[in-house]
């Protein structure tokens, strides 16, 4: 049977969150199925069920090319400003 | 009244101890969660309505006196809910059946509040719980009526030995019969015709499989009254 990845939005969240996959025939019984195993105490707001084989990943041997040039450019960050007194969420 | 809160309790009671037989059965880890969910919903109806029925007795009795300490004779639920569960297809169409008859059932109740609004409060809860339940059973009924040959074979199979059963739960069923005629149809399955009409549930009178769920329900507590986890 095809596996099926599942994304919740949380109550509270603006984002769905990849929570972990099922196994299903078809999409309508994989939302099924995702509710049963991962909504049971409340989680979400919101589903989503993706066909596993559908995502394109990243692969382990690319970490270093992907990733590692990002580190050492602090300048990215935006650590270099003062941040005005009384400014809200910053 | 308080007879018929108990045939309701009766029927939650009875078909969460079948349900709960699949726990760690289902075909699949994903079905096996779903049934010990809908096991767990009807069994959360059923202590509310039992300890309805009790509080109303004289005199009163608990929710457990009720679901222990009754034997086969005194139980309410229809025949349908103690049937074998059978294969997974014969337990699909028992809870297709069941969910097309408690969620309307349980919609007129929670409508209701004026002449009763103890029970009114517990069918609102769980009518929604009840449109899952039908809801799951009919994605199962149409996935296996209209699946392969052999998943057809064995969901008209199944539709056509619980369908006499179904006669017990009404004197007559139109709104049933279109919700059930609806999903019979999408999963290209025949509707069987009317003629057996098993019966006496409501009175007591119960099949053989009846005795036999009650013994291993019922044996924890016989042995050990009182007992707590």
């Amino acid at each position: 049977m095809a596996l099926w990845e599942v994304f919740i939005r949380p109550r509270r969240g603006l984002a769905h969150s990849h929570v972990g996959s099922v196994h299903a025939a078809d999409a309508q019984t994989a939302l099924r199925n995702a509710r049963d195993v991962y909504t049971r105490r409340q989680e979400g707001v919101s589903i989503w069920v993706v066909p596993a084989a559908e995502i394109t990943a990243s692969s382990p041997e690319e970490k270093d090319s992907f990733f590692d040039p990002a580190a050492d450019k602090v300048y990215r960050h935006p650590t270099f400003y003062q941040v005005p007194e009384g400014a809200p969420h910053i | 009244m308080s007879t018929d809160v108990l045939a309701l309790g009766d029927d939650a009671l009875i078909a969460a101890q079948r349900l709960a037989e699949w726990c760690s059965r289902g075909p699949d880890l994903e079905e096996d969660i779903a049934l010990t969910n809908i096991a767990l919903d009807q069994l959360g109806a059923a202590r509310l309505l039992l300890g309805l029925a009790g509080s109303r007795e004289q005199p009163a009795r608990t929710e457990d006196e009720l679901a222990f300490l009754r034997t086969d004779r005194e139980f309410r639920n229809c025949l349908m809910v103690e049937l074998p569960n059978g294969d997974f297809a014969v337990t699909m169409a028992k809870l297709l059946f069941l969910a097309a008859y408690q969620k309307p059932l349980y919609e007129e109740l929670a409508a209701a509040s004026s002449d009763d609004p103890e029970l009114a409060a517990i069918a609102a809860k769980a009518v929604k719980e009840s449109a899952y339940h039908l809801d799951h059973a009919a994605l199962w009924t149409v996935r296996l009526g209209d699946g392969t040959e052999e998943s057809h074979r064995r969901m008209q199979n199944a539709v056509d030995e619980i369908w006499p059963y179904t006669h017990e739960l009404f004197e007559s069923h139109p709104d049933w019969l279109s919700t059930v005629d609806e999903v019979l149809r999408e999963s290209t399955l025949e509707r069987p015709a009317d003629g057996w009409r098993p019966t006496g549930g409501r009175d007591g009178v119960h099949t053989e499989h009846l005795s036999r769920l009650l013994a291993e329900m019922q044996v924890l507590h016989r042995a050990h009254p009182g007992v707590t986890w």
